[in-house]
């Protein structure tokens, strides 16, 4: 085990988001952004050796392909149609960002204000909809604050376990959203009916300091452990995908 | 001559002078890449508007939006990729100059072409359901599983297009058009849906018909003539955007781009000098464009 007090941010964080992958064995591991496509990475470079990782384009890519580079060796192709095909089939797991997200999931990377006339349009729902009900969906925040843990996300773009219990049948049977990994801390869906729970916090921050930068009452359990740094495998295979630290210049320690 | 194929070779103002207000106009490529950006100056340049646009959004909905031009738009982002948001489709939107938005998940813009393609009413699918595409699309319905699970699933109503434009790497006079790059994206599928007569692939070269094995595999052979109507030879016809392996996306240009929207004259004087003109004007001003910034770093080291 690497000394947790000096373990940097990221990489406690880039252990945490490969952690979401744990047990999936050989599906697609989609990250989006540097930290969820180094945590996939990660994973499978260690405890997960079976994942499907892409490089981002329309490749899956075999071996521990450094973030950016272009010395791939391709394993498979995955243009997006075949993405789409992938995750309706739910043969996916992805890891995106979150604008907003409240207490059940709902998340909203579409725009924010009300979606006739956005105060910001942001992206678009993109494939928010399809995923969050097709496939497993964790999420990744780099700044965890109370204007993007909100009580209402403005537009659903990605569907919360309130909403995917509205549906029921094949939907609610299989809903699936994962984790939502912070700067702060990590979080599942455990608690009472699916809502937002508190699974450990990072190096250095308390249970109030995520509490008090969550805009929605946190389920929290009575005593909340420590977010786990890298051990010396996992390291290693850290700065082999990521050997130019891109993962520091988004989450500083 | 009686017995001549058609001649389909044409140029992009030829093409969009075929285009009326009110149409249905779906675009091809996916955010900054590979898009049709010499069809799109065409289109900037008449005075078309009131179009319905159907598009995986990159800057070609920004520049269209723009210029005023869109009332309906189907999207499910708008994005140039390296730079996540679009300024111009940001402003479109914020100053709800768009009037008609239709905002659907990415794999339902598929099912929409594909259903149109194959002239189906519509294609049933789980994504959408229970999402905020649901609130803001009042007119999206949903269909039951005719079967034993009984499931309701959302009936993507098909997509018919007057007008499609797609950039590919290669093609023949005729139309039989070949993708290079990583991903055909949903080229085929824009043209599918198209009704005949205005089915436009504008193409980095032309090709003579036997040559179309020699740079890629007949997998690549993803558009046949029967889709096409017109052939326009646009050889870096996507800048901006990427055409690979013909060339990457024009990063320094495209952040240009994007810094020229900040305000109406900067936009204005980025206009006048790239997009008042023809293409092969467009064409110029970027290399001499290219040339100026060279030389501005060559003085800074």
């Amino acid at each position: 085990m690497s000394d947790t007090v000096s373990t940097a941010l990221a990489d406690v964080v880039a252990v945490a988001c490969a952690e979401a992958w744990r047990g999936d064995g050989e599906i697609f591991a989609s990250g989006m952004g540097t930290m969820p496509m180094l945590g996939a990475r990660l994973a499978r470079a260690t405890f997960e050796p079976d994942l499907m990782v892409s490089d981002g384009e329309a490749f899956f890519v075999a071996g521990d392909l450094p973030i950016g580079s272009t010395q791939k060796t391709v394993e498979g192709w995955i243009p997006f149609r075949q993405v789409f095909d992938t995750l309706w089939g739910g043969r996916r797991h992805v890891m995106m960002g979150a604008s907003q997200i409240d207490r059940f999931g709902n998340t909203n990377i579409a725009n924010i204000g009300p979606w006739a006339k956005p105060k910001a349009q942001l992206l678009g729902v993109r494939g928010g909809p399809g995923n969050t009900v097709n496939n497993a969906t964790s999420f990744f925040v780099p700044k965890h604050q109370s204007s993007v843990f909100v009580p209402e996300v403005d537009m659903v773009s990605g569907v919360g376990y309130d909403r995917a219990a509205k549906l029921g049948g094949f939907i609610a049977a299989r809903h699936d959203l994962r984790r939502v990994i912070t700067n702060l801390a990590v979080l599942d869906f455990g608690g009472p009916g699916h809502a937002m729970r508190l699974v450990s916090v990072h190096p250095g921050v308390s249970a109030d300091d995520v509490i008090a930068n969550t805009g929605f009452e946190l389920q929290v359990p009575s005593s909340v452990p420590v977010s786990r740094g890298p051990t010396d495998e996992e390291m290693a295979a850290i700065e082999r995908i990521d050997p130019r630290g891109l993962r520091h210049r988004e989450l500083p320690s | 001559m009686a017995n001549a194929p058609k001649n389909k070779i044409l140029t992009e103002d030829q093409a969009v002078a075929t285009i009326e207000s009110g149409m249905t106009v779906g675009i091809g490529g996916w955010g900054s890449r590979r898009k049709p950006m010499s069809l799109v100056r065409a289109l900037l340049r008449t005075d078309v508007r009131d179009l319905t646009v159907v598009s995986y959004g990159g800057p070609d909905v920004g520049l269209l939006c723009a210029a005023g031009k869109v009332r309906r738009l189907v999207y499910g982002f708008v994005s140039l990729d390296s730079i996540a948001l679009e300024p111009h489709f940001r402003a479109a939107r914020q100053s709800g100059s768009i009037p008609e938005p239709v905002e659907y998940d990415e794999g339902m813009l598929q099912w929409a072409l594909y259903a149109g393609s194959l002239r189906l009413p519509f294609l049933p699918t789980r994504a959408g359901l229970g999402s905020g595409v649901m609130d803001v699309n009042s007119s999206l319905k949903t269909v039951r599983s005719p079967y034993a699970d009984g499931e309701e699933l959302l009936a993507v109503p098909a997509i018919r297009l007057d007008a499609a434009f797609v950039h590919l790497n290669r093609s023949d006079a005729r139309g039989n058009a070949q993708f290079l790059g990583p991903d055909l994206y949903f080229d085929d599928l824009f043209l599918a849906a198209c009704e005949p007569g205005r089915r436009f692939v504008s193409t980095e070269k032309i090709v003579p018909t036997e040559q179309l094995l020699t740079e890629g595999t007949f997998h690549t052979l993803k558009i046949n003539r029967s889709m096409v109507d017109g052939v326009i030879e646009a050889p870096n016809g996507a800048h901006f955007t990427t055409c690979e392996p013909d060339y990457g996306r024009d990063e320094a240009f495209q952040k240009a781009y994007v810094d020229a929207a900040r305000d109406a004259d900067s936009w204005k004087a980025f206009s006048d000098r790239f997009l008042a003109g023809s293409e092969a004007e467009y064409q110029k001003q970027v290399a001499s464009w290219r040339a100026e910034v060279a030389a501005a770093k060559e003085a800074k080291s």
